[in-house]
């Protein structure tokens, strides 16, 4: 019999007590010398249930959760011989290997998350086994030419949030005169209610690793700097003994794998400054300084890091690499629209049955993610919007569920595609509250080099301030959405441009509950707006 | 006199207060790793920081003079972002999330009520030097929120009371020990 205990050992696993149900683990198959292998992982994205914890005997796997210390005896019992006594069927949650019995898992479709929850993240090994490195190898025989090529069939546009295609992005940097050329991951996830990078790195960081190498080859690259949250301390460990391992496995250092290739991955922790999350800013924080913005162009590929010719990628975009270079460019495309092609991952959070991170193909119906995966609203709430892209994002309303999970189409809805953060809000939610909300973290977090974003979201702050607080004008909400436009369209840098898009959204589709707002003030006014208290009923 | 910045790592550019002594070993320690690398900078105050608990003016004074930059070069980046802090800490650090999910469950509750029986604001230490509140932009734990952290410890589903009950049981076991 061979049997292989996995057990979900990433930030959120830990805050929802993985430690405590490992030790109990530990403790039960030594204690009766079970000769099964014990495998801390990443997630597997089921934060709704964690800690979760997956016995494959056979290769039958059986996925439990939540796990509590408790539960782990009755629970081992049952697979290694000792009956099934108080064993609830509550606490499985797929005995299928494809998850199939299991909508949330079973209806999505991995490619960045896919070896999440599957692989130990601190074992090299565990990566070779799944193909590890084979697409790098695959790319070394290639020209660099041809990988760029591979890379703008496959319709991949950056998971960043902006979408910039990029076999183009790549092209750009190769075909820059003046070298070195520097590669730099963009680890800094800062929006609020977004951890799908996290969960890539805590869960499989030689995807990553390999994605960057293969860009590095294509580009000509000779350095590459991952820019890490320093609120990351778990990722930033991992992601060192990955480094560390990449490089005694030859494929890190000096002539790489015999090609004559020279490349070295550095780790630069950020600081904590939401617009380092920008090209420009996280160059200057890589260089030691403030991160602020500047003026584009002249643009990273052109004049980036130290002047040199720069290309920035996402986390989830490097991450996708490989899984194209190894299936090709057509399988990519194919899964998602004629436009973009591939799989986007996202981190379902808020009124939702379900959360956790999830991954579709491009094209999805918004209304298949949140009933068939996400279960629907949380218990006895009614769906009122969905809001994607954190502070740079907007709302969508539940009448607008059908609209296709793309760039192109989530942008006609006023909201953006984003990084990944997807927030389900139900009918108790004040829409003036979100919007105060993002906006009053953008405010905070504007650099304030230029003027449009340091005073134009205060002021904007400012009249959802008085909104909220019941002393709101006539003439408040023409200002705001004056405001909304000078601001999004004058800032230097993005941070600023879509600074108004939570305020813009929710007044395109919630306008009754500003102008109540408006109403609250004065003779009839029911005193400020709480975050319980949608101002008026919306007809859903 | 002109003041070199980049890439000069002329020694003792800052001629500010007098260091008569040479910087205590353990942080020459963390200095002579990044000597010659001025990207380094922000690691450097990591590392202070991480070894002192805040960044003391005096640590920042010596790491201008050993690493040849400005005192207000080292300020404006400290002040920039969110991390570094220049009073030390209370024992216990705590945050509670603001991120969205967090924020929908009420977290800005939880908040205000901590504060206001802790007697202090954002940022601020009580004056026993037990609690340091601060808050933070997302712990990405948002199944689990709302969330508090305090130092290491991960706090699911608070509620204002259970927030504060939490502090009060930390303040117990102290006093404990002592």
């Amino acid at each position: 019999m061979s049997a292989i205990i996995r057990i979900g050992m990433s930030t959120s696993d830990l805050a929802a007590g993985a430690e405590a149900t490992y030790t109990a683990i530990e403790t039960y198959l030594s204690h009766r010398e079970i000769p099964a292998t014990l495998k801390r992982t990443g997630s597997l994205g089921a934060s709704h249930r964690e800690p979760v914890v997956d016995v494959e005997i056979d290769g039958q796997s059986t996925l439990y959760g939540p796990v509590t210390p408790e539960r782990v005896t009755p629970l081992l019992d049952q697979h290694f011989g000792a009956g099934s006594r108080g064993v609830s069927s509550d606490w499985v949650i797929s005995r299928k290997n494809d998850r199939s019995d299991y909508p949330f898992l079973g209806k999505q479709f991995k490619v960045t998350t896919r070896l999440c929850g599957l692989v130990d993240p601190f074992s090299l090994d565990d990566y070779l086994t799944y193909d590890g490195y084979e697409a790098f190898k695959k790319a070394l025989k290639m020209s660099p030419g041809e990988v760029i090529q591979v890379i703008k069939d496959s319709k991949l546009r950056g998971r960043g949030g902006a979408g910039f295609p990029t076999g183009i992005k790549w092209d750009i940097l190769s075909q820059a005169p003046n070298s070195p050329k520097y590669l730099i991951c963009n680890a800094d996830e800062g929006d609020p209610g977004a951890f799908m990078d996290r969960a890539t790195i805590e869960g499989d960081p030689h995807r990553l690793l390999e994605g960057i190498l293969i860009a590095a080859y294509a580009t000509g690259a000779s350095k590459g700097y991952m820019y890490v949250r320093a609120e990351y301390p778990l990722a930033v460990n991992i992601l060192r003994n990955a480094i560390k391992q990449a490089t005694e496995y030859g494929v890190l250092g000096e002539n790489i794998l015999g090609s004559g290739m020279d490349f070295e991955i550095i780790i630069k922790e950020g600081a904590g400054a939401f617009v380092c999350g920008e090209e420009t800013a996280l160059m200057h924080s890589i260089e030691g300084k403030r991160g602020m913005p500047s003026m584009r162009p002249p643009y990273p590929a052109q004049r980036g890091l130290w002047g040199y010719p720069s290309n920035i990628n996402n986390v989830e975009t490097l991450a996708s690499i490989s899984s194209i270079i190894l299936n090709g460019p057509e399988w990519y495309a194919k899964l998602g629209t004629e436009k973009s092609g591939g799989t986007k991952a996202f981190a379902l959070a808020g009124a939702i049955k379900n959360s956790g991170l999830v991954e579709v193909p491009i094209g999805t119906p918004l209304r298949e993610l949140i009933y068939d995966i996400g279960g629907g609203c949380a218990e006895g709430r009614k769906f009122k919007a969905v809001q994607l892209g954190g502070p740079s994002g907007g709302c969508i309303p539940a009448k607008l569920m059908d609209t296709l999970i793309d760039y192109d189409d989530l942008k006609a809805t006023g909201a953006i595609m984003g990084s990944g953060g997807m927030i389900v809000l139900d009918d108790t939610v004040s829409m003036v509250n979100i919007a105060h909300y993002f906006l009053s973290f953008t405010q905070d977090e504007s650099c304030g080099k230029c003027l449009p974003c340091r005073v134009g979201t205060r002021k904007m702050l400012n009249i959802l301030e008085r909104l909220l607080n019941g002393e709101g004008r006539e003439e408040d909400i023409g200002h705001l959405e004056r405001l909304c436009h000078t601001v999004g369209k004058a800032s230097l840098c993005a941070l600023g441009q879509t600074a108004p898009n939570p305020v813009l959204t929710t007044l395109r589709y919630f306008e009754e509950e500003y102008l109540a707002a408006v109403k609250q003030n004065g003779t009839n006014g029911t005193g400020p707006v709480s975050l319980d208290q949608s101002a008026v009923e919306v007809n859903l | 006199m002109r003041l070199k910045t980049e890439g000069s790592l002329k020694k003792n550019v800052y001629r500010g207060d007098a260091l008569v002594e040479p910087p205590p070993p353990e942080l020459a320690a963390i200095l002579d790793k990044h000597r010659g690398h001025p990207d380094a900078l922000i690691t450097v105050l990591e590392e202070i920081q991480h070894h002192y608990g805040y960044l003391p003016q005096q640590q920042l004074e010596y790491a201008a003079r050993e690493l040849g930059f400005p005192l207000s070069r080292i300020y404006g980046v400290v002040t920039f972002y969110n991390l570094f802090q220049f009073t030390p800490p209370g024992r216990y650090q705590v945050r509670v999330c603001k991120g969205t999910a967090c924020h929908v469950g009420h977290s800005g509750e939880i908040q205000d009520h901590l504060m206001d029986k802790l007697g202090i604001a954002e940022d601020e230490t009580t004056p026993d030097k037990l609690f340091t509140m601060q808050t933070v932009a997302c712990v990405g734990a948002c199944s689990l929120a709302p969330v508090m952290v305090v130092n290491e410890r991960t706090y699911a589903r608070m509620t204002p009371d259970k927030a504060w009950e939490a502090l009060q049981h930390l303040r117990e076991e102290t006093k404990e020990e002592a």
